[in-house]
This record gives structure tokens, C-alpha cells and sequence, in this order.
């Protein structure tokens, strides 16, 4: 039995989330972790229940801020393996903001969206994703706004693993779990997820017409089209790495963490503290 | 003790001139203290700051000045009236100013022949030194330490030229401050975090709170410390929580307009019961308030913020002293109960320098927090106990899971809407509360054994009111003036305060804000009412003087 098994969820029958957290305990599973190595970080919503339903450490905070949280748990602990898993709302609404800075801090932990372009645990608002003319309970007349595409954003801002998977094709997306889990940096896969209740227009069918798997000559390191890749979201949708790039992570750049041991193990010596103080006579 | 005014526009080298100086008179043995007013820009307007020093340790300021160092006419027309009969005012020859108490000098031409009109302020160091009796004998170790190697010659010669252009005026007072440090509160904080075994510190920038960050940064290195300037408030404190969960002591600092976005946080850190450290150097509000000047009207704000209810602890720092071995001691009991600690200061201890005896650290670095026993897959997190207190796990450390959870949970960590387990736990929580009064400190007493008139307080008033009551106290017929002075305010401790009521036939609640937060507590948690208030809220710290002044006139 697999060692990250918890009990039972909460979540509507046919769920896009339960595929998500099968392959996300079968790839933790296949890389060998340990359940006390692993932290799980949320923020809130449908998706923000993941941490509860796998056996590992979970950190369930605040609403959009599991981000600025799991960096500092990173921060904290580099031999932990920190990963966030959260909604559309919950990373690119109510913490967009942590979202960019999460990628120009390029911090070594693992961003999986479950991203169903729509607010589920408020049943059915418009997320940052919804599309435009999307009708919701309140948005009657339609989503006005344009849809914010996060793997544009994210390549742009200098993120150096972006990739797309799809809740229903869960042999690729378990893939392309352990390769952003193994990368050394801010790793961001937006997972496309059917919410059967409250988004009757991007369902499984909608998604398994449109996705297709980049071709093994998709050369992800080559940004601009990478960011062209990204744009294509529509009547084709591509699955895969779209952007890979090696860039010195946050643990790598801090002189002070990349020292090496654990930032929290570290103890101060008497002597320092006496020498700062006198500093000041 | 001696006070001296030194004032301009920003950006015409104050900073430098009054550190220089401060750093001189601590070398020839004087207690040291000194102010910043400053407005909120860079260049223009007008800053001044006020430096006492003589013989007595008095964290304190006064606007009764022996002197102006006047950089501008403004600083001239804004004070002098505050000079003393014998006060001097030192400026440059080509100020049009008349006033008899003027010493003018052809400082500037000076400095333009010594090569470098900026050592203006340095040639004005030199004269003062001379003025009250110092000899040069801590120059260069003093200049060296102010000023970047290639500008050390000229900075000497321009001491030496201000030395030789006046004669002594003033005798020098004995004193032995010469091994005590000379100190900033925000420094203060820094150190006492670093004591208390900071590992991460998050911060957005905000006065009066950002020289925390500075100092911090600096010694990252030195003392292992990340410092990671987040992308707001909300990010910071999450931070800071994220981090102590993982087990590195972690702190965040701000003033009321970061800690207003800071507050759901602070109910996250209370219902996982992960331990936090929050600074809120407080300034003038609502919203952005005057950003470079002082207030204490967070109070009742920070002992309530964040919606439901948690337990938590807030102590206010009163002086630089207080504010190292407070900020080290928030680190302890924030992991013993696992509760937010928030220590409120605010800009005046922020941005002030004073002479601290050296901290003592027979107790500290704190160690690192350790594991009792390997509980394996039983670990339960939330725990039921006799205290409320859980058992605390790193993550990772052993094989037990550690969970934290901004939902209602069960002792495991788990979602739960079981309204037997939400009573438990909500009571558990706050039964942390009922062992936590056990630590509380109570009020400083001070003044005689049978005062009868108690001027209450907290936090930086603590030096103004202690001055306040010497010379109170100084006329002796009416001299039974005391005062208790509150460093810990949440929970309140009571005993004192009960006990001094009983006799007292005053109390007279003395606050920078201008609606009495502090007697509104009291008011809650003892029935006591204040019979008058001294309330100031305009920024500006009140002094012993005008202290003095409102309870002779009895207080509003």
C-alpha cells in the first residue's frame, strides 16, 4: 500500500482533485520519499484539501498565502521537499502577488494548480482563469474580464520549470509531477481540473477534445517558444514541459543558506552574540 | 546633564554631525541619549535632533536646550525660544540672525578651504567639543569608525579647525558611561532577537520599523540569519509563521500599517499554535498618519486583531534596555505556549540612541528547541493536556507528522466539524492563557513606598515618567508622587495595580494617544478607573517637563 494514504475526502464524486492526488502520492511513492520528508502546503479551497488526504507533514494555512509560507518551511529545512498544492483563486487570485515573487525568488519547492477555471469550495464564482463570457451565479451577464494565463506569466517572469498536465490523463501527469519535484528550483504545473459541479463548460470532454502532448522534438529550453506554446490555449491546448531552463535557486544564491546544513539546525555561538554587543560600547 | 539641539534641512549632513557626537561624548564617559524628529522626506523641510548627556543613566529627552547647532535660519526661529538664559546658538557667520546668544563662525568658508563643504557638521563637533570642556583625544578612533578611509585627513583637520575657534564654556562632569553601549531601540530589538535564537527574519520595509531589517541584514552573515525582504505585509508574516514551523525562529517586523494587513496571520499562528514573533513599531495613524513620528494608539488594536478568539501576549518595550531582553524573552515564551507574542515599540525608542549597560548573556543564545521523545506514527500534535501545551515537533526531524491547520482540527491535525472536539479545542487554547499569567511581569514601581498620586503608563513614556516624578518629587511638601509603568500589557497583570489602588488617591493615566488605551484594559480587566489622563497625540514624545506641567495643573 502506498505509504502517503490517508482517509477519506471531501470532495464530489468524478472529481478532477482525486485523479491529481493519486498520481501526486504515486509519484512521491516512485521517488522514493518518505512521508516525514515530505511537507504538504495549501492555502484554501477544493483543492487546498489535498494535504489532508496524504500521509506527509501539511502546513494548511491561509487563503493565498501557502507561497510565502512553504518558501519559509524551504527556508527553514532544505532537506524537506515542500509542495503546494492549491486552486486557480487561491494561487493566482488571492495570492497572485506571491505567486510572481515566488518565481523571482526561484525557491526549490514544487507549485501544482489544480487549476479548474472556477471557484469550487464557493460553488462557482469566476476564477482568474474562468474564461471570458463564462455565465456564473455571479457574474449573470457573463465574465467580463480577460483570463489571466499563468504560464505566460510565469515564463516571463523568469520561472524555470513551467509545464501543463490534465487530471485526465493521469500517466502523463504523474510524469510531470516527479520531473517538477526533482527540479532544483520554483517548479509551477498547472493541472487541468474538471470541477463537475459548478463548471459545466470545461468539463473532462471538453479537455480530452483540445489537449495534446508536445512531440519529443519540443525543445523546452527555448523560451520564445515556450512562450508561444503558452499562448496557445484554445482550440488545441498542449500538455507538457513548456519551458525548462537550470538557474541557481534561492538556496544556491543566499550565501548564507548555501552554507549547506539546515538553516533551523544551526546554533549561535556565546562568543558572536558577546562580540555584536560590543560592537556598541 | 547637558542638552544641545542640532538642526537643518534633511540632507545637509545632520545624521552624520550628531553621531559623530554622540560617539565623542560616550568616549569621554557621558550617558548619552538622544532623539530624531524627522519629516518624511529626503531632501528639505526641518530635522533636528536633541542630544542630553551628563552623569545620570536617564533614557529620556528635553526640550530645555543649552545650545542650537543651527545648519539653517529655521532652526534658529523654531527653538530659540526653548534656549536657556546662558543657552548658546551656534551657526554660521553668513546666517542673518542677531540674537545675542549666537556664536557665528566662518564655519563654512572653513570647510571650503579645508576642501569639502560637507565637513560643515564635523568643524561644528569640534567647536562644541571645545564649548563644554572635551579635549580630542578619541579623534581618530572616532572619525575612523564615522567616516570612509579617504575622507579621514580632512575630517581630522576639520575637527582641530572648529576646536580652535572658541574657548571652553562649560566644565565637564565626571561620569563612567565609557564601556556602556551606545545604542539604537530598533538595534536593541535586533540584538535581543538575535539572542533569543533568530534564524529568519521577514519584513517589508516600513518606518519606523525598517532599521530592524537594516541591522539585521548586516550581521546575516555573522550570525546566520536569512533576511528576506518579502513582497508585503501579508507575505512576511506568513513567512515568518512558515518558518517557525519548520523550527527556525523567525520574526517579522512592521509598524500599525503592515501589522493592519498582518492580522489573519496572527490568527493562524494562534489556532496552529505555531510560535510567532511580531515587532509593531508603532507611529501615528489611521492609515499613513504622520510615517516618521511617534504615537501609542496601536494598543487596544493589537491585543484584538484577527478575527475569533486566541491566545496571545503583547509587552511593550520601554527603553532600549528593555527592549533587548523583552524581544529575547517574546522568542521563549512564544514556544512555550505556542502562542503570537507581539512587542509593541514605537518610532521614538525606534529611531533614539541611548547608553545601555552591556546586555547580559549568561542565559542567552537560547538553545535550540529540542524533541523530547520519538513518538513515531502516534505523534499527535494537538494534543490534549493538563496546560493546553502540545508537545512541539519539527517536521522532518523525526518520523512523526507534523501538521498544522488553519481549520478547526482534531488532536491529530485533521479537519473536523465536531462541535465536541471545537469546544475542547477552543478551550484548550485558551487555557494556555491561565499558565501564561504566571510568567507576566508585573509594572515597574516607581518612586516612594507611600505615593498617593500614580502616574500610569507603558512602554516609551517609561523614561519621561520616571524623570517626571524626580522632580515631582523634588518639592518637599507635595512629594508623595509614584508611578507604575506597564511592560507587559497583554495579558495585563493585575496584582500591583490592585495593590497600589487601594491607597492611592490618583491614578492618572499617562499615553501618546488621545483616547487612554491603556486605562480602557485596566478599565476591562481590573474595574479601576483612571481619575485623570495626559494624553498627547501629536506626534512629538512628551516630556518629563511636560509631564510635570499637566499634573500640576491635575490632568484632563
Amino acid at each position: 500500500m502506498n505509504k502517503f494514504q490517508t482517509y477519506e475526502t471531501a470532495w464530489c464524486p468524478g472529481c478532477g482533485n482525486f485523479s491529481i492526488l493519486r498520481c501526486l502520492k504515486n509519484a512521491l511513492d516512485d521517488l522514493g520519499k518518505d512521508p516525514h520528508e515530505v511537507v504538504m502546503a495549501a492555502g484554501i479551497g477544493q483543492a487546498a484539501k489535498t494535504p489532508q488526504y496524504v500521509s506527509a507533514n501539511s502546513f494548511c494555512g491561509l487563503h493565498g498565502r501557502s507561497l510565502p509560507a512553504a518558501t519559509a518551511i524551504k527556508i527553514a529545512n532544505e532537506d524537506l521537499t515542500v509542495i503546494v498544492n492549491t486552486g486557480d483563486g487561491d494561487s493566482y487570485g488571492e495570492g497572485g502577488n506571491h505567486f510572481i515573487h515566488a518565481i523571482r525568488r526561484n525557491i526549490n519547492i514544487t507549485h501544482f494548480v489544480h487549476d479548474n477555471q472556477i471557484y469550487g469550495l464557493t460553488k462557482g464564482q469566476a476564477s482568474p482563469t474562468t474564461a471570458e463570457g463564462h455565465v456564473t451565479g455571479v457574474q449573470p451577464s457573463g465574465n467580463m474580464n480577460t483570463p489571466l494565463n499563468p504560464l505566460l506569466i510565469a515564463i516571463a517572469s523568469g520561472a524555470g520549470f513551467v509545464a501543463r498536465s490534465f487530471s485526465g490523463d493521469p500517466e502523463h501527469l504523474q510524469e510531470v509531477m516527479k520531473e517538477a519535484i526533482n527540479y532544483k528550483g520554483y517548479a509551477l504545473v498547472d493541472i487541468l481540473q474538471p470541477c463537475v459541479s459548478f463548471n459545466k463548460i470545461n468539463t473532462f470532454q471538453y479537455y480530452r477534445d483540445r489537449v495534446y502532448h508536445l512531440q519529443d522534438d519540443y525543445d523546452p529550453t527555448n523560451k520564445v517558444a515556450a512562450i508561444k506554446k503558452a499562448m496557445e490555449f484554445g482550440d488545441t491546448i498542449p500538455l507538457g514541459v513548456l519551458y525548462r531552463e537550470e538557474t541557481p535557486h534561492f538556496h544556491q544564491r543566499n550565501p548564507i543558506l548555501s552554507k549547506g546544513s539546515p538553516l533551523y539546525k544551526r546554533e549561535l555561538d556565546k562568543n558572536v552574540l558577546e562580540n555584536l554587543i560590543q560592537e556598541f560600547v | 546633564m547637558y542638552n544641545i539641539l542640532v538642526g537643518g534641512a534633511a540632507g545637509q549632513g545632520i545624521d552624520t554631525t550628531v553621531s559623530t557626537l554622540e560617539k565623542f561624548l560616550k568616549k569621554s564617559g557621558y550617558y548619552v541619549f538622544s532623539t530624531r524628529d524627522v519629516m518624511s522626506r529626503v531632501r528639505g523641510g526641518h530635522n533636528f535632533s536633541i542630544i542630553r548627556f551628563g552623569s545620570e543613566a536617564l533614557p529620556s529627552h528635553s526640550y530645555l536646550l543649552d545650545g542650537i547647532i543651527a545648519f539653517n535660519l529655521e532652526t534658529i526661529t523654531e527653538h530659540k525660544d526653548k534656549l536657556k538664559d546662558n543657552g548658546f546658538i551656534l551657526c554660521d557667520s553668513n546666517l542673518p540672525t542677531d540674537d545675542p546668544k549666537a556664536i557665528k563662525l566662518n564655519m563654512e568658508e572653513t570647510a571650503r578651504n579645508i576642501g569639502n563643504p560637507r565637513v560643515f557638521g564635523i568643524i561644528a563637533t569640534g567647536v562644541l567639543l571645545k564649548l563644554f570642556g572635551e579635549n580630542l583625544d578619541y579623534a581618530e578612533e572616532v572619525i575612523k569608525g564615522s567616516v570612509k578611509s579617504q575622507y579621514f585627513d580632512i575630517n581630522i583637520r576639520a575637527i582641530q579647525e572648529g576646536y580652535n575657534m572658541v574657548d571652553a564654556r562649560y566644565d565637564h562632569i565626571d561620569s563612567d558611561f565609557k564601556d556602556w553601549l551606545l545604542i539604537s531601540g530598533n538595534q536593541s530589538i535586533a540584538l535581543g532577537a538575535i539572542a533569543g535564537g533568530l534564524k529568519f527574519y521577514a519584513a517589508y520595509p516600513m518606518s519606523p520599523s525598517t532599521s530592524i531589517m537594516e541591522y539585521l541584514a548586516t550581521k546575516s552573515m555573522t550570525a546566520d540569519i536569512v533576511v528576506e525582504q518579502a513582497e508585503d505585509e501579508i507575505a512576511a508574516i506568513n513567512m515568518a509563521i512558515g518558518g517557525y514551523y519548520a523550527g527556525a525562529r523567525s520574526m517579522t517586523g512592521t509598524s500599525g500599517g503592515g501589522f493592519s494587513l498582518m492580522v489573519e496571520a496572527l490568527g493562524l499562528s494562534g489556532i496552529a499554535e505555531i510560535p510567532l514573533v511580531v515587532v509593531n513599531v508603532q507611529r501615528p495613524g489611521p492609515a499613513t498618519g504622520l510615517p516618521t513620528r511617534t504615537e501609542q494608539s496601536d494598543l487596544k488594536f493589537v491585543v484584538s486583531a484577527s478575527h475569533g478568539e486566541f491566545p496571545r501576549m503583547v509587552m511593550a518595550v520601554r527603553d532600549h534596555r528593555d527592549a533587548f531582553y523583552q524581544t529575547a524573552r517574546a522568542f521563549e515564551l512564544a514556544e512555550k505556549y505556542q502562542i503570537p507574542v507581539i512587542i509593541l515599540s514605537d518610532q521614538y525608542l525606534a529611531d533614539s540612541i541611548a547608553t545601555v549597560e552591556p546586555f547580559d548573556i549568561s542565559k542567552y543564545p537560547l538553545p535550540l528547541h529540542k524533541v523530547s521523545e520519538d513518538a513515531g506514527e502516534e505523534y499527535l500534535r494537538y494534543k490534549f493536556t493538563e496546560d493546553g501545551i502540545s508537545p512541539r515537533r519539527i517536521p522532518g526531524e523525526t518520523k512523526a507528522l507534523v501538521s498544522a491547520d488553519s481549520d478547526e482540527h482534531t488532536e491529530r491535525g485533521w479537519i473536523t466539524e465536531s462541535s465536541e472536539v471545537r469546544i475542547k479545542m477552543m478551550d484548550k487554547r485558551l487555557l494556555k492563557l491561565k499558565k501564561l499569567k504566571e510568567d507576566l511581569i508585573e509594572p515597574e514601581v516607581i518612586g516612594p513606598e507611600d505615593s498617593d498620586t500614580f502616574l500610569i503608563g507603558w512602554g516609551s513614556t517609561y523614561g519621561p515618567i520616571k524623570e517626571a516624578i524626580k522632580i515631582l518629587n523634588s518639592d518637599k511638601d507635595n512629594n508623595k508622587y509614584g508611578a507604575l509603568v506597564f511592560g507587559d500589557v497583554y495579558p495585563l497583570p493585575t496584582k500591583t495595580l490592585l495593590g497600589k489602588s487601594k491607597t492611592a488617591k490618583k491614578l492618572i493615566n499617562v499615553e501618546q494617544n488621545a483616547t487612554g488605551q491603556l486605562a480602557g484594559l485596566i478599565r476591562e480587566y481590573t474595574g479601576i478607573e483612571c481619575t485623570s489622563s495626559i494624553l498627547k497625540y501629536d506626534g512629538r514624545q512628551i516630556s518629563a517637563e511636560e509631564i510635570v506641567e499637566a499634573v500640576r495643573k491635575g490632568g484632563q
